[in-house]
């Protein structure tokens, strides 16, 4: 019944479909990337007394950028302290997340409707509008804190002290991206066959035990997948605590290193370096997300 | 006669599969079942609170003025909404609402330019063998990996070389293509068109071009708002992008407007209260939007290895 597939097959259609993504491809992607290493690898030189047009030129730099980049003592303590953030934010979010949506999918419990909507909600709010919204809650003379603390006899902490701003930024990374994350793994939850946990608890098993034995280990590739798109997301933070700094003067203007590359091209007009400084963060995110998405789920990316 | 199976039974999006996976649940729980689970009931309420406080925070505090702002308790409304956004409306010659209308164009433009490019890609890798169709979806995986943040500075170099940094098309031209918008294309395009469908439509003489734009298009859409969705509100959300690309602040979009707003405020905290009004004016639309479109939402980032 079945119609030959070749005799009807087109050859040109696809080549037609697909033009546009990979003329923009080239364009947004591989281009600037080769620029990009390329400008890494160059640097500007005075030529004679520096003074006028053209007193500068661009010359060949070798790796001495890389050299600068891997060196640089800004850099290394934001690349720290990203860590320290992406290590607090990641887990507390997605646990969050886990338990929320486990809740969603539980029986007996109240308010799921409105705690669904509530806790995605923030989705809907851009990054820097949170930030500019948690930043005037963490501000003393405008936030409802200290009065609602002070009627417990209790005085607000400084939020933004060099410890707590860490902590600070990573709140408003939780609350941003925990709705999203549950609503992910709700879904991968509601795709788990309730037979199975009808099953669970025909046997004895308690809502908890089902949860733990039954539904984590089904979801366990919605959670990987979460856990690796969030550490490279948060690894990437800028908008937070850059929008944080008019409020703050503990947030450094090379506080994080995507600010360190933003400072660099920018405030010390080094293009150049910015580029070798982007190339490096670059690699060790691509190389981390993906050393990750190999070891722990090979089968998600196939791609079938 | 395959075609006849177009209309409506082979759509199986993201959303329309799912009554049917819980049939077994509700009804008919024993008393006990019935009782209220009260301590996760108290968690998930908690967690409700938790992210309406800056919403609610947001929402009051706009209704002060710069002195109520400071002076009176944040919780306890104020009268001076209309008044603030009168102000911000006058602020500058009116610009908050370009940088209204520049989001929109931006998320709203972006969002159909990609959602089409991810259909028209995905629809390709999904139902045609040509050469170079595994390396396409190779280079598109990789391009899913690349970090967009880190893209940007890259992106503003190239155009600068060009000479387009501060147009609209230096925000407008990124924000096109979505490796991951594709990805799940390829992934709708695989579950809810039918080979059988396509080639009797080719046996009926149906060009390929109309074939994607009458047959295959509508039976991947609940897939494509999906994408059209995650898209818009990328865009809507993009920071670093346009504020590292844009100088003139009439093409800003509402996050670097407000920023720039902010940062000005620092030292005239007189305009804090615009900042607090222009803040909770730039979440009303897209929380309108997404509230009326909740049901497309429930898509999952795995969808491709959850779903058959």
């Amino acid at each position: 019944m079945r119609q030959p597939r070749k005799r009807t097959a087109p050859r040109l259609a696809p080549y037609a479909f697909v033009t546009p993504a990979v003329v923009l491809y080239a364009l947004v992607l591989l281009i600037p990337i080769g620029y990009t290493l390329y400008l890494s690898l160059e640097k500007s030189q005075v030529s004679g007394l520096g003074l006028g047009l053209g007193g500068r030129r661009q010359v060949f730099a070798g790796l001495s950028n890389y050299d600068s980049a891997l060196t640089d003592a800004a850099f290394l303590s934001s690349l720290l302290r990203v860590v320290v953030y992406s290590l607090i934010l990641v887990p507390v979010m997605l646990g969050l997340a886990l338990v929320f949506a486990l809740l969603l999918d539980a029986r007996r419990v109240r308010f799921q409707r409105f705690a669904r909507l509530s806790i995605f909600l923030p989705y809907a709010v851009p990054i820097v509008i949170a930030s500019l919204l948690w930043g005037f809650l963490y501000l003393p003379a405008v936030s409802p804190f200290p009065v609602i603390l002070g009627k417990v006899g209790l005085s607000m902490p400084d939020l933004f002290a060099p410890r707590a701003a860490v902590l600070s930024v990573a709140n408003i990374g939780v609350w941003g991206g925990t709705g999203f994350n549950m609503i992910v793994m709700y879904t991968a939850l509601r795709a788990v066959p309730s037979e199975l946990s009808e099953a669970a608890r025909i046997d004895g098993a308690s809502q908890l035990q089902v949860a733990l034995r039954v539904k984590i280990p089904m979801i366990a590739p919605a959670l990987v997948l979460t856990g690796v798109f969030s550490l490279i997301a948060t690894l990437q933070v800028f908008n937070e605590p850059q929008t944080l700094r008019p409020l703050t003067n503990t947030i450094s203007p090379v506080w994080m290193p995507l600010m360190r590359v933003y400072d660099l091209a920018f405030t010390d007009n080094n293009p150049y370096g910015a580029a070798a400084l982007s190339v490096v963060i670059a690699a060790m995110l691509f190389a981390g997300s993906y050393a990750l998405l190999r070891a722990s789920t090979k089968r998600v990316f196939q791609g079938r | 006669m395959a075609l006849t199976r177009t209309d409506g039974a082979l759509t199986p999006g993201p959303s329309t599969a799912r009554p049917a996976v819980r049939s077994g649940r509700g009804g008919r729980h024993g008393s006990n079942e019935k009782r209220v689970a009260a301590l996760p009931s108290a968690i998930l309420l908690l967690g409700a609170v938790y992210c309406l406080l800056p919403v609610a925070w947001v929402v009051i505090a706009s209704t002060k003025n710069n002195a109520q702002l400071f002076n009176t308790f944040t919780f306890s409304p104020n009268g001076s909404l209309w008044s603030n956004i009168q102000g911000l409306s006058s602020y500058a010659g009116g610009v908050f609402w370009h940088w209204m209308w520049n989001t929109a164009l931006y998320a709203g433009g972006g969002a159909v330019a990609s959602t089409t490019v991810s259909a028209l890609t995905g629809y390709a890798l999904a139902k045609y063998e040509f050469r170079g169709r595994a390396t396409l979806f190779n280079l598109m995986l990789a391009g899913v990996l690349v970090p967009p943040v880190v893209l940007a500075l890259p992106q503003y170099l190239f155009l600068a070389k060009l000479g387009l940094t501060d147009t609209y098309w230096s925000v407008l031209l990124p924000s096109v293509l979505s490796p991951y918008g594709i990805y799940l294309a390829r992934i709708y395009a695989m579950s809810a068109v039918p080979d059988e469908v396509i080639e009797s439509a080719r046996v009926d003489g149906c060009p390929e071009g109309r074939l994607f734009a009458r047959i295959a298009v509508p039976m991947m859409s609940p897939g494509l708002v999906t994408i059209f969705l995650f898209q818009f509100v990328a865009v809507w959300n993009n920071f670093l992008l346009p504020f590292i690309m844009l100088s003139d602040e009439n093409k800003f979009p509402l996050t670097v407007g407000l920023y720039t707003l902010l940062n000005r405020g620092s030292t005239a905290p007189a305009l804090y209260s615009l900042v607090v009004t222009g803040s909770l004016l730039s979440i009303v639309p897209l929380m309108i939007a997404f509230l009326g479109l909740q049901r497309y939402w429930r898509t999952d980032l795995a969808s491709g290895a959850v779903k058959q």
